[in-house]
């Protein structure tokens, strides 16, 4: 017998996998393809529309007067004293980019069933690709929340935005890695079991009525408050309303624990993931 | 150092037989509970052999079972079987798209797979922004996509087209330009499932030859599936043919071929069809006579094909049939025919076929039926009725390899005389 000569191998596929191998080489190698995918979510949304982006400001303008007719004339729920359009105007915008980051990334292996069972990628490029995508929104939105911001802010003159403003990117960024993880969490789950897609879907909205988004903490009542607290969006978005209004809940313990739970939600999402792509084909 | 670009080992894929859904949750505790303790997977050991034919007695069923071969760098292997004898799982767990249970796949370089073409085209976007996507996903990069632009637009034929959406495109364009995309990867190890079965027969030509110079020119490795033995014989230089999920045949693509269509095709001598084609034919059998059993047939001795026909009323146009013999895919080695009595009155008949003796060789054919009406129209055209297979009893040949030719003729034969 000769002696086993030590082969190299560009790619070994072999049935285990180990848990935390996300291949980050192959994520870059391929990141032109999540370039591409990013162009086709925004572009296929807007083709044969008139209006064409100009969608993504009328939505957040339209749920904005209907809450601030809703919640704030009808149902006369406190702002605050921060003015109505700009307060549900930020709580959407907000809640929308971590709602569409959940969302659309929570049925990734049903949607393109198609194409992962005839091409292999990275699968992680897909949910990727959505929140970039969705992140591009966000922006685009944002910027319409700044400038009523900047109107309410020359000519009403109660708004303080704080120092911690500049922690904006870092609330973005909780808040599409809350969407992500819990996408891919919930992704890898309904590809066997498919009763959860119908949870998700009225799922999301419970939660937005159990996050201060169309009311402050501090109506809630000081006894309830602590179980609200352990909601970790709640102190992303009373930290994006403390820091451009001056008035809301800001804790840095608290930020420091949403973080965490949200890095621990994210490598979940993760290792959940990178296990069911390997063979979903045969689940989904 | 070995030029072995991909090596599979004690490849198995298991699947699980019924609807996913129900048990699920028990099965997947069982198997953790298994794993624990540091078990086998106690479902594995139930799974049985993949035939579809068989009444499944088991919830689970060996897809592959134990693969095992090698392909050396610039050859194109052939991967042919019965539907279902595994060809696409194997396809499947080369490209990754899903997992092995057990063995492994190892290989050097890049893997691309079309296992179809216009994998995740989007309709609404045009066809230069799906060139683009559609490459991506295959996976260049930019820059190699937006080098090649030309030459793949170009490759397609779609020029005129580059600005529209694919949406307005026909069903053949959008193949073509998804063809041309794939055609212009560059991966070390390529590997095609069925997709030349879509396109004309001038793109299904060219893309043939395309194949044939990503092999040749580039040196690089191809897996192409098909049931196109033609496509395969051209192409492929060795075959594996797969059965009920087991690597029966590793070989010469030409011997692969025979074996699959001997196994593949019925071996009977006889296939009764009894079936009105329209209201006064009335196909009944055919059946090759030899001395030989099933459809083995001896070269030397004559063969005769009877096929049974009855006419159920008098008609006032005749019917006649025709006999193509094929290499068992789409060339026609030769063609008889019984045009001279049409077949009018009320009856039963026997067409009576005769191949003259020491004419073909100890080969596969096809026999292809075609029934004509009218001496015009084709209504009936069954390709691969039936099989025969050559034996050469007498061995005359003197030495043990075979004689080539589709044909044998023992007459044609070169005759010496002495001259001084």
């Amino acid at each position: 017998m000769k002696p086993k000569k030590k082969e190299h191998w560009d790619l070994i596929i072999e049935p285990n996998r180990s848990l935390l191998n996300i291949k980050l080489k192959q994520l870059f190698r391929y990141r032109d393809l999540l370039i591409q995918m990013v162009l086709r979510d925004i572009t296929v949304v807007y083709k044969q529309t008139v209006l064409g982006p100009i969608w993504f400001f009328v939505q957040p303008i339209l749920t904005t007067v209907i809450y601030v007719f809703v919640f704030g004339r009808i149902a006369n729920i406190s702002t605050d004293g921060i003015p109505g359009p700009l307060f549900y105007m930020g709580g959407i915008v907000i809640w929308n980019y971590f709602a569409d980051c959940f969302n659309k990334t929570s049925d990734t292996f049903v949607q393109n069933a198609g194409v992962f069972g005839k091409v292999y990628f990275p699968r992680l490029i897909s949910p990727l690709s959505v929140v970039i995508s969705n992140s591009i929104k966000f922006v685009i939105q944002i910027v319409l929340f700044l400038v009523i911001y900047v109107y309410y802010f020359a000519t009403t003159g109660n708004l303080q935005p704080q120092i911690s403003l500049l922690g904006l990117p870092l609330f973005i960024i909780l808040m599409a890695a809350l969407g992500l993880g819990l996408g891919l969490i919930f992704s890898s789950l309904t590809t066997k079991y498919k009763d959860l897609k119908f949870l998700i879907q009225f799922g999301v909205q419970l939660l937005m009525y159990a996050t201060p988004i169309i009311y402050p903490l501090s109506t809630i009542p000081e006894k309830l408050q602590f179980y609200f607290k352990l909601n970790p969006i709640t102190h992303i978005v009373e930290g994006f309303k403390y820091a451009f209004f001056g008035i809301g809940y800001f804790n840095p313990v608290w930020l420091l624990y949403s973080t965490a739970v949200i890095l621990l939600v994210l490598i979940l999402g993760i290792i959940v993931f990178n296990k069911t792509e390997k063979d979903f084909m045969d689940t989904v | 150092m070995s030029d072995i670009v991909l090596k599979v080992e004690n490849l198995s894929k298991l699947y699980r037989l019924g609807e996913v859904g129900t048990g699920t949750i028990s099965h997947d505790l069982n198997r953790w509970w298994a794993k624990i303790r540091g078990k086998e997977d106690p479902y594995a050991l139930v799974g049985q052999v993949n035939d579809r034919s068989q009444k499944a007695e088991s919830d689970y069923v060996w897809s592959l079972r134990d693969i095992n071969f090698e392909v050396k760098q610039g050859e194109v292997l052939g991967v042919i079987g019965k539907n279902g004898a595994g060809k696409s799982t194997l396809l499947k767990l080369i490209s990754q798209i899903t997992s092995p249970t057990t063995g492994s796949i190892k290989a050097k370089g890049r893997i691309a797979s079309l296992l179809e073409v216009g994998t995740g085209m989007n309709p609404e976007l045009t066809a230069r922004e799906n060139i683009y996507l559609n490459g991506a996903i295959l996976g260049m990069t930019k820059k190699e996509i937006a080098k090649k632009f030309d030459e793949i637009v170009d490759f397609s034929g779609c020029t005129m087209y580059v600005d529209t959406p694919v949406k307005r495109f026909s069903s053949g364009m959008r193949v073509r330009l998804g063809f041309a995309v794939a055609a212009f990867l560059e991966p070390e190890i390529l590997i095609v499932d069925e997709v030349l079965a879509v396109g004309d027969a001038e793109f299904q030509k060219k893309a043939i030859g395309k194949m044939k110079d990503i092999s040749a020119g580039g040196g690089r490795t191809v897996l192409f599936v098909s049931h196109n033995m033609a496509a395969v014989k051209s192409l492929c230089s060795r075959c594996i043919l797969l059965n009920n999920g087991e690597l029966i045949f590793n070989s010469s693509s030409e011997l692969a071929i025979m074996k699959y269509l001997a196994s593949e095709e019925t071996s009977d001598n006889i296939i009764i069809i009894d079936k009105s084609i329209d209201n006064i034919f009335h196909l009944k059998e055919i059946e090759i006579y030899s001395s030989d059993r099933g459809n083995k047939v001896l070269i030397h001795e004559q063969i005769k094909i009877i096929v049974s026909i009855q006419i159920l009323e008098n008609s006032t146009w005749g019917y006649h049939a025709n006999l193509f013999i094929t290499d068992g895919s789409d060339l026609i080695v030769f063609a008889m025919s019984s045009r001279d009595i049409q077949l009018k009155d009320k009856g039963i008949y026997a067409v009576e076929f005769t191949i003259p003796s020491n004419f073909i060789n100890n080969i596969f054919y096809g026999i292809d039926l075609n029934i004509i009406k009218n001496q015009s129209e084709s209504i009936y055209y069954k390709k691969n009725i039936l099989t025969i297979e050559g034996v050469d009893i007498a061995k005359r040949e003197g030495w043990l390899g075979k004689v080539p030719g589709i044909l044998r003729p023992t007459n044609f034969v070169g005759k010496t005389i002495k001259l001084v």
